[in-house]
């Protein structure tokens, strides 16, 4: 291996081995590959639409400076902005409490299958974690049924709907709350699991002897040690949720109270054609929530698809 | 805050003296398992998922024997199996006056679209996880950008390849016909369809195949690499003798994930083809489900469709789980 290396190191350029430069050109290119649909759709959207000819689409809008790339305008972003309005505050409206709701009861899962330990508790979490793997159409047709036939919430939210910033569709988006809840509940639990295994049973064997009881135990040693767990499982669900279609599809079905997925599927298509800068701005706008979270806090997203 | 507190940790306490004092009541000891002291924590969840997941899956199993379709509710009282004959043997189910056709073409596009996705992406992370773990700078911005697409939406990727895939402005065909092949149809071409669809999700998913062998390789003790370097082996040699054989954990957790993403295509296909409808050539099970359901309203049907789709999911599933709990990874 030395000698081989040897080798290869003679044949070098500005002082770096051919082999390293092959490495890094292979690197960045795969990064080219990654990042240009996103590139793409970024430089469209900034395009006004009437100049717009597809020529370059690549290119940021240089008209005229360079001729067939179209002129900058930021009219997508408001037409994405009008079109998605509706959907993004409904997406929000349904993100942020399901998002804490299946953290925090995932975390109270995983800590009484785990830390508190007990004969059988092995048989409810393989309950748990099989229910990662469901594919969502096998519960679709009685989630339905569940939501417009079983369970009166509509009923209970004509009345509300006089309360302010109450409407009445928005008992869809409570449905679909607690339906992200449930199914986010799974991974919730196997991320928490895996954390509270690591920890070590000295503390809670030692306040369980000062007679602590369960709830004291999760309260005061268990939680605080959770945050960064907590910071995890609440990016990686955020972004579940919010990327979701199929739920909103089959709960909300259309009207006021479709969220952001269901907003843009039909967006930038009319009989004239397709208005492609106001797709991609749309598309980046209902990825930016996830996009930015991404960014700034990529490091514990990796963690959670990594689990 | 405090005060229920300290009233519940008194009560507790007395109920300890009880016991201890030889009051050994059948009921008490059962309030003092760790099951039982634990339950408020892990039962309020499990009941949620024993309703939502368990609940729903027995209940979707029997909707699929009932002849429920079109408005109204479901009919209970005559159950049968005529919607699993119709899914395997097609023909005009007594529901309907028109034919219905077999699940086979979308069963099939399932299992090339699960193959052909989950084996690409694996081989791509292998090489992306290799090429990372070669002591490089910049290690976290490459990570960072291969992943990026896996925080997006299926329904944004589906957008984005759209574009990417137009027959006229696509960057797709400007690279096709830069090399000389002429503007290609891909989006509806029932040839290509497919191909496209596995490609755009291959785009967005390889880089967490990545992630997951990157996090085996760095559990791989360096001695490892070492002896095989000792030994003379090749680079490659080492890889292919050494190092990939003790991947195999990565590999087949990182393959159960995909397989199920895959199966959970559909987000993608319906922004894709901008509805219900994908075509025969890029129709698969979650999407031929979802249609006869929500499009067609055969309820019915499509829950036997998802029931059909839920067996494949537990095929793959099962043995999966089964090892990690025999190996006391669960």
């Amino acid at each position: 291996m030395s000698t081989e290396t040897g080798r290869v190191g003679e044949w070098s350029l500005f002082g770096h081995s051919l082999r390293r430069v092959v490495l890094y050109g292979i690197l960045a290119g795969m990064g080219v590959f990654y990042l240009i649909p996103i590139e793409t759709g970024i430089m469209t959207s900034i395009i006004n639409p009437a100049s717009y000819t597809g020529s370059f689409p690549y290119l940021p809008p240089l008209e005229p400076l360079v001729p067939g790339t179209g002129t900058f305008s930021l009219e997508p972003w408001q037409g994405a902005i009008d079109g998605l309005g509706q959907g993004l505050v409904n997406s929000v409206i349904l993100v942020v409490p399901a998002t804490i709701f299946s953290g925090l009861l995932g975390s109270m899962a995983a800590f009484g299958l785990t830390t508190i330990s007990w004969r059988g508790q092995i048989g409810i979490y393989i309950l748990f974690v099989a229910g990662i793997f469901i594919p969502y159409q096998a519960v679709l047709v009685p989630l339905t049924q569940f939501w417009y036939n079983v369970v009166p919430l509509q009923a209970v939210f004509e009345p509300l709907a006089v309360l302010p910033f109450v409407q009445e569709y928005h008992w869809k988006l409570v449905a679909l709350i607690i339906t992200h809840t449930a199914y986010g509940l799974p991974i919730c639990t196997l991320l928490f699991r895996a954390h509270y295994k690591k920890l070590s049973d000295e503390m809670v064997e030692a306040a369980q002897l000062d007679g602590a009881s369960v709830a004291t135990i999760y309260r005061r040693i268990i939680l605080p040690l959770s945050i960064r767990m907590f910071a995890v499982v609440f990016i990686y669900q955020f972004t579940q949720i919010w990327n979701d279609l199929l739920f909103a599809l089959t709960i909300v079905q259309f009207g006021d109270a479709a969220v952001v997925t269901q907003d843009l599927v039909g967006i930038g298509v009319s009989q004239s054609g397709t208005n492609f800068p106001l797709r991609m701005a749309a598309a980046l706008l209902a990825a930016l929530p996830t996009l930015l979270v991404y960014i700034f806090f990529g490091d514990k997203f990796a963690k959670g698809v990594a689990a | 805050m405090r005060n229920p507190l300290t009233v519940l940790k008194r009560r507790l306490s007395e109920h300890r003296e009880v016991r201890t004092d030889g009051g050994t009541t059948s009921a008490g000891s059962i309030l003092d398992r760790d099951s039982v002291r634990s339950a408020p924590f892990w039962l309020p969840p499990f009941l949620l998922i024993g309703l939502f997941i368990y609940g729903a899956i027995a209940w979707n199993i029997v909707l699929s024997l009932t002849d429920f379709q079109g408005l109204g509710s479901p009919d209970y009282s005559a159950l049968d199996f005529e919607n699993y004959v119709v899914a395997f043997f097609g023909g005009t189910p007594s529901w309907s006056e028109l034919t219905v056709s077999p699940i086979w073409n979308s069963a099939w596009n399932t299992v090339v679209l699960m193959v052909s996705f989950s084996v690409v992406c694996l081989a791509l992370g292998l090489v992306l996880a290799i090429l990372v773990d070669q002591e490089i700078r910049f290690e976290n911005t490459f990570r960072t950008i291969y992943l990026l697409p896996m925080s997006l939406s299926f329904v944004v990727t589906a957008k984005f390849w759209l574009y990417m895939y137009n027959v006229e402005t696509g960057l797709v065909n400007l690279f096709l016909g830069a090399v000389g092949v002429g503007p290609v149809e891909i989006v509806q071409n029932p040839d290509l369809k497919l191909a496209a669809v596995a490609f755009a999700l291959i785009w967005q998913f390889s880089g967490y195949a990545m992630i997951v062998y990157l996090a085996g390789l760095r559990a791989i003790p360096t001695s490892h690499f070492e002896a095989a370097r000792v030994d003379g082996a090749s680079t490659l040699r080492m890889y292919w003798r050494v190092i990939i054989p003790q991947l195999r954990t990565a590999t087949v957790s990182a393959l159960v994930v995909l397989t199920v993403f895959s199966l959970k295509a559909f987000d993608f296909l319906f922004s894709m083809y901008g509805g219900y409808q994908p075509g025969p050539s890029a129709d698969i099970l979650a999407t031929r489900m979802v249609r006869e359901a929500y499009s067609n309203g055969n309820w019915a049907y499509g829950s036997a469709i998802a029931v059909i789709l839920f067996i494949m999911a537990l095929a793959i599933v099962t043995p999966y789980i089964y090892s990690q709990y025999k190996r006391g990874e669960l």
